[in-house]
Order: C-alpha cells, then sequence, then structure tokens
C-alpha cells in the first residue's frame, strides 16, 4: 500500500494563505475527488503535498518520505502528476509522449529497453491508443490527448495518480470515457486522486469526496456521507436539489 | 531514413571540408591535397592546406557546431523553436566584451585577450541567467532577460562605435560584431576548444530532460525532471559553447536557429535526438556559406555574419510566421 499523507498543510504565497492547515490521506484502492470553487487552493494543495511548491507550515509524507526532501525522480516513482492539460511544445508522436512518462526510470526517446516498450504498448492498449500511435499529438481531438496523457501517466506505473481537471473541456463522453480509464486504474490497485468540477460526475465515480474552500478541506467523507444540499451551498455557494447520488442544480445564491 | 540522417550529415561534411581545402584563389587539385595532408606534396601545398584553408574551415565547423549545438538545447529549455545563443544574450555580451577590448586597445598587448575577453563575456551573462534560473520557474522570465541583456550590449557596443578614437579601432569592432573565420589558426581553434568542448559535452549530458520539456515546466517535473538543474546545465552549456564560438568568430547569427529548425522533422520533433544532427548540420551550413565567402568575385571579401544573416534572418521570419503550437 503507498499513501499520501498531508498533515496541517498551510501555503502562504505574497502575503496571502492559499492553502490553511490542510490534512487529508489517500492511499491506493481508492479513488478521491477533490472539489471546490475556482480559487479555493485545489491545485495549490496538490502542488504543496507533492513537494513543488513550499509550504509555510505542516507536512505531506509520501510512501513515508517527506515530500520536500524527496528527489523528483523518487517522487515520480510513487506518483505520477498531471498537472491541467496545456498544449505540446512540438507535434511529437503519441508514442513518445506516452514513453515519456517512462523517464522517471530512465527511458530515453528512442532507445528503449524492453521494460519500458512493454509498459508503453500496455499503457497505449488499455486508453484504447493503439491505433493513434504514430499519429503527431498536434493532429489529435481534446479527448485524444486527454487519454494520451493518462496512458503517459499509466506508463509510469506509479502506484498512486493525481490529476488536475483532467475532463475540465472534455464532451460528456469523453469525461465518462476518462473517468471509466481511472476508475479502471483504481480497480486493479493504483489509487487516484482527481480535481473535479462536475460534481454528478464525482459522486457517479469516486470512493471518497474531498471539498475545499477558501484554502481548507471542510468535508472529507463518501459521497452518501458528503453529499447535500446544503454542502453545496455552503462550498459553492449554489442552491441545488440532491436526491442519493443525483444532483441539479438550480441556480446561484 | 531517419536512421542515415547522422551518419550523412557527417558524410557531407567531411566532403564540404575537402571541398574547402581545395577551393580558393588558388585553387589546388584532390591529388595535391591529399598528399598535403598526408604531409607530403611541397611546402608551399602544406602552407595553404595546413595553415591556411584547414584551420579556417575547422574554425567555421567548430563555430557552427557549437551554435546549432546550443540552439537546438535552448530551442528544447524554452519550449520555442526561435530560441538561440542570441535571444540570451549570451553572444552580445560575448561581442560586447570582445569590443571593450578592441576599443581600450588591450588586444595589442597580447593576441589571447580578445579570445579571453569574449569567453569571459559569455560566462558573465550565462551566470547571470544561471542566477535567475535558480530563483524563478518562469522561461519567460529568462527570455526576457535575455532580451536585456541583448540590447544593454548593443547599446554599450554602439557607444564604443561612436566613441572610436580612430577609423582602424573602428574598423576592427565593425569585423568582429559581423562576424568572420577568415586567417584562423589553428592556435586560435586550441584555445577555444576546451569551451566549445565543455559547453558541448554539458548540452549533451541534458538532453533526455530536454525531450521531458516536450510536456511544459510543471509536467516535466511531475515525470521526475529535476527542473532548476536542467536550467542551470542547459544555460551553462550554452553559454560556454556560444562564448567558444564568438571567441573564434565573432557574432554569427542565425545558424542556430536554422539547422535544428531542418532537423526536427527528422527526429519525431524531439529536442534530445535533434541535437546531434543540428550541430552536424550547422558546421556544414557554415562550411558551405564560407566556401561560397571566399569564392564570390567581391572587391572585399564578404563577412560570413552578413551572409548568415542575409540568408537566416528571412528564413527567421518565415518560421516565426508559420508556427503552429504556440507555448507561453
Amino acid at each position: 500500500m503507498t499513501e499520501l499523507a498531508v498533515r496541517a498543510l498551510t501555503v502562504v504565497r505574497d502575503g496571502a494563505t492559499l492553502v490553511d492547515d490542510a490534512s487529508f490521506r489517500f492511499r491506493t484502492g481508492e479513488l478521491v475527488a477533490l472539489l471546490g470553487p475556482n480559487g479555493a487552493g485545489k491545485t495549490t494543495l496538490l502542488r504543496a503535498a507533492l513537494g513543488l511548491v513550499p509550504p509555510a507550515g505542516g507536512t505531506a509524507t509520501l510512501a513515508g518520505d517527506d515530500t520536500q526532501r524527496l528527489s523528483p525522480r523518487k517522487r515520480a516513482r510513487q506518483a505520477s502528476y498531471l498537472p491541467q492539460l496545456r498544449p505540446l511544445a512540438w507535434p511529437s508522436p503519441v508514442r513518445d509522449v506516452v514513453a515519456l512518462g517512462r523517464f522517471s526510470h530512465g527511458a530515453a526517446l528512442g532507445r528503449l529497453g524492453d521494460a519500458d516498450r512493454r509498459a508503453v504498448a500496455g499503457a497505449l492498449e488499455s486508453c484504447g491508443l493503439a491505433a493513434l500511435a504514430d499519429r503527431a499529438t498536434d493532429t489529435l481531438s481534446g479527448g485524444e490527448l486527454a487519454r494520451v496523457h493518462f496512458a503517459r501517466a499509466f506508463a509510469a506505473e506509479a502506484p498512486l495518480l493525481i490529476a488536475d481537471e483532467p475532463v475540465a473541456a472534455l464532451d460528456p463522453r469523453h469525461q465518462h470515457r476518462v473517468m471509466e480509464l481511472v476508475r479502471s486504474f483504481v480497480d486493479k490497485g493504483g489509487g487516484a486522486l482527481v480535481v473535479l468540477h462536475d460534481i454528478g460526475i464525482a459522486a457517479r465515480f469516486a470512493d471518497r469526496l474531498l471539498w475545499m474552500r477558501g484554502g481548507r478541506v471542510v468535508a472529507d467523507g463518501t459521497p452518501a456521507e458528503t453529499l447535500s444540499a446544503e454542502r453545496l451551498a455552503e462550498v459553492y455557494g449554489v442552491r441545488a436539489s440532491v436526491e442519493g447520488l443525483r444532483v441539479q442544480i438550480e441556480g446561484s445564491l | 531514413m531517419t536512421r542515415l540522417l547522422t551518419p550523412g550529415l557527417l558524410l557531407a561534411s567531411a566532403l564540404a571540408l575537402f571541398a574547402a581545402c581545395l577551393l580558393g584563389s588558388t585553387p589546388l587539385e584532390a591529388s595535391r591535397v591529399v598528399a598535403a595532408l598526408a604531409g607530403g606534396a611541397d611546402a608551399g601545398d602544406r602552407i595553404v592546406v595546413w595553415s591556411i584553408r584547414l584551420p579556417r574551415a575547422l574554425a567555421a565547423f567548430c563555430v557552427g557546431a557549437a551554435l546549432g549545438l546550443s540552439g537546438a538545447a535552448l530551442q528544447g529549455l524554452l519550449r520555442n523553436p526561435l530560441a538561440e545563443p542570441g535571444v540570451l544574450g549570451v553572444s552580445a555580451t560575448a561581442s560586447m566584451t570582445a569590443t571593450f577590448a578592441l576599443y581600450y586597445g588591450l588586444v595589442a598587448m597580447n593576441p589571447w585577450v580578445l579570445p579571453v575577453a569574449a569567453i569571459s563575456g559569455a560566462i558573465l551573462a550565462t551566470a547571470l541567467i544561471a542566477l535567475a534560473a535558480v530563483r524563478t520557474t518562469s522561461v519567460v522570465t529568462l527570455i526576457l532577460i535575455g532580451v536585456g541583456l541583448a540590447s544593454f550590449a548593443g547599446a554599450m557596443m554602439s557607444l564604443l562605435m561612436n566613441l572610436a578614437p580612430n577609423p582602424f579601432s573602428l574598423s576592427d569592432m565593425v569585423n568582429w560584431m559581423l562576424g568572420s573565420v577568415a586567417n584562423r589558426s589553428f592556435d586560435d581553434l586550441l584555445f577555444s576548444a576546451p569551451f566549445l568542448a565543455g559547453g558541448c559535452a554539458i548540452l549533451f549530458a541534458s538532453r533526455r530532460g530536454l525531450s521531458a520539456l516536450t510536456l511544459g515546466d510543471e509536467a516535466a517535473g511531475g515525470i521526475g525532471l529535476d527542473l532548476r538543474r536542467q536550467r542551470v546545465l542547459v544555460v551553462l552549456g550554452a553559454g560556454l559553447a556560444t562564448g567558444g564560438a564568438v571567441s573564434l568568430a565573432g557574432a554569427i547569427g542565425f545558424v542556430g536557429i536554422i539547422a535544428p529548425h531542418i532537423v526536427r522533422p527528422w527526429v519525431d520533433h524531439d529536442p534530445a535526438r535533434s541535437l546531434l544532427p543540428s550541430a552536424i548540420l550547422a558546421g556544414l551550413i557554415l562550411v558551405v556559406a564560407d566556401i561560397g565567402v571566399r569564392l564570390m568575385p567581391t572587391a572585399n571579401e564578404l563577412k560570413l555574419g552578413v551572409v548568415a544573416a542575409l540568408v537566416g534572418a528571412p528564413a527567421f521570419v518565415w518560421i516565426a510566421m508559420h508556427r503552429r503550437t504556440v507555448v507561453d
């Protein structure tokens, strides 16, 4: 079992407290959705938890190691991180982008070892990209590109996956397609922490919801425990009706 | 096809270097050049080949290779096909310190003053950028610092030229700013060799990280790249290689943009795999351009840097206008 444990993490930048005393744990075998309005500090929390930005207080450990002191390479072996999608610098072939997931294993493009080749082929297959392997990435649709990024995360064979708004710009079918990929990664023994804005999708796919507002983690529990009309009003400032896991947002407050 | 790229470029470069020994104001036959290269032939032929044509052609090749390699590496680091040593202000600062040495007549004291001045300028610019690279995570900031350095260096050079005490030192400075490999000797080559070799070795050592940067800074960090170390390595390597190149030939622009641009489609747009072929192609381009400069029937020999800019600047504009992906 691999666990990311965040204890009382606080991040301050230019005098503004972006993350305020946040604590949570997340481990292999669970799919956790991180929810909260824009500016709630979700991305900063993920970055600080991974040791990419220095915290003003608190600690984060990944598989027992303090992430502030972890080398980038060791960190990448434990957790794949998919930041919010950005365009790629070059029109590289899909296979090369996926192979970059093997970077932390020492792989160099064009000279992959057997284990790297197998991991890349497996990741392409599981994301339904085998037929697109030789296509240039600048010819792909947004949905296909999102799958390429997940394939590169899976190719890393790290036990944990942390993805920041991976389905934000996708059509409903691709949103479900990507979340199904994440779900099957978790069902095969991985752990995933995913920032989502679609509460319905979060409730449908996640084992646990982590709610953030104003830099604080305000609730942490299963969808059944934490999803309510009051919670949506408190966190997002919206009027909504909730029936079981079905959410109908009726307007802003 | 891709596998033949590097051997093909090497073969073409060897042929171009040989051709550079054949051609000139007194054309030599191939058999005489071969004999002179092997140490035979008559003394006159040996001097023409070993003291004039070969060192000049090798200097053009080394300068091109260093600039092509630096350009390819900087493009990978900055994720921008228009980056080159000029963008970071390294060439300009190196030229500026060389111009200083010329202005104050320091060059007359010792023949090594000029190369040392150029290299110290390049290292000064490199150190400034390396310092900034440790403090910032933004590539745009690095580019802007480079623009600032280049503008300052340009202003300083104009000032020195305004104040030039006599037409002779003015013409020296102009020669340096325009860039040329005329009259280079093996001694000149040997002096810049450690900087060229050291810079190129550092750039090659950083190549895997350049592939990773295709994903963008944040994602590259996510897959295990140490961003700061990567930036320091590339800036240092490019600084040393460019300083060595400027010390040998003055400021020669654009070859560091064009060679990687031609190479990239052949290597699946992977910055790491573009390094070696870009270096060889850029060296080849300058050797061929220098042969052209020597053969052109003009009263005064054209400067290599001028020819490079005449061809390179329009190509630069063309590449800029046809960019597909825009990042940052």
